[in-house]
């Protein structure tokens, strides 16, 4: 099979496993119904061109899977110390804009970085580049987190093959 | 066991509604639009997370609760995307950031 029918059987599993939680229905007319218009996406989706490696990145999502954990716990940890900063009366904060390096080679990786980031409480995309990422930062503390880079390779690595 | 679960239920929904409070003050406190965005990252990640997960634990395993995750999954993919935008158009928008 070409890598292409392996992307579309892939894609019409994922898509009647979806319909088949969301409805509900077991009645034989609307499974053909939900079987009818899984076909006519997965054509579509094909003639869009869109179930590419960007549209559906199938070797990097055990890795991106692994990576969830790790990303909770920081959005967590600067969720409690942006809340702390607001319920402070003098409001404690340092805004700053800085650019960081984003080695990351596709531009999945480059947007699972740049989405991680902006997940993240406390700091903000402001724009994507090539090779760097503009980021504004509620404080000097969660700008310099950034700088470290932990998170960028930590999100190189799920794309590693 | 249905009591653990009703408390466990409780607890993620109140984290949910004081991280959503907490992101709301914010976003009235916040100088400028850059950073309310910041407070309202706060509502958008354990705001809703909270919020749903507690619906989630009183779902049980249920359709209900494949909706909710799904729910809070969309939630975390295009929230950011959201954020990013706003962000991004204000900035081209020739906002400067607020400095201290």
């Amino acid at each position: 099979m070409t890598p292409s029918n392996t992307r579309s059987v892939l894609l019409g599993t994922l898509l009647s496993a979806l319909w088949l939680m969301l409805s509900g229905h077991w009645d034989v007319r609307l499974l053909l119904l939900g079987l009818l218009s899984v076909a006519v996406t997965v054509w579509m989706a094909r003639r869009m061109g869109i179930d590419d490696a960007e549209g559906l990145p199938v070797q990097q999502l055990p890795r991106l899977i692994a990576y969830l954990p790790w990303l909770a716990r920081a959005v967590v940890a600067s969720n409690i110390d942006v809340a702390r900063r607001i319920v402070t009366p003098s409001l404690p904060i340092e805004p700053v804009t800085v650019r960081v390096h984003a080695d990351q080679k596709t531009a999945v990786g480059r947007v699972v970085y740049a989405n991680s980031i902006t997940l993240t409480p406390g700091t903000i995309t402001l724009e994507v580049e090539e090779n760097s990422i503009e980021v504004h930062a509620l404080t000097g503390e969660g700008a310099r987190d950034l700088c470290t880079n932990e998170m960028g390779r930590r999100v190189t690595a799920c794309e590693a093959h | 066991m249905i009591d653990i679960m009703s408390i466990a239920s409780g607890m993620f929904l109140l984290v949910g509604s004081v991280f959503t409070l907490i992101g709301s003050i914010g976003i009235v406190r916040m100088p400028d639009v850059f950073t309310r965005l910041h407070a309202a990252g706060i509502t958008d990640t354990l705001g809703a997370a909270g919020v749903l997960l507690g619906l989630a634990l009183k779902a049980g395993f249920s359709l209900l609760l494949v909706k909710l995750l799904l729910m809070l999954v969309f939630l975390l993919l295009l929230n950011p995307t959201a954020c990013h935008a706003l962000a991004r158009a204000a900035l081209h928008g020739l906002r400067r950031p607020w400095m201290d």
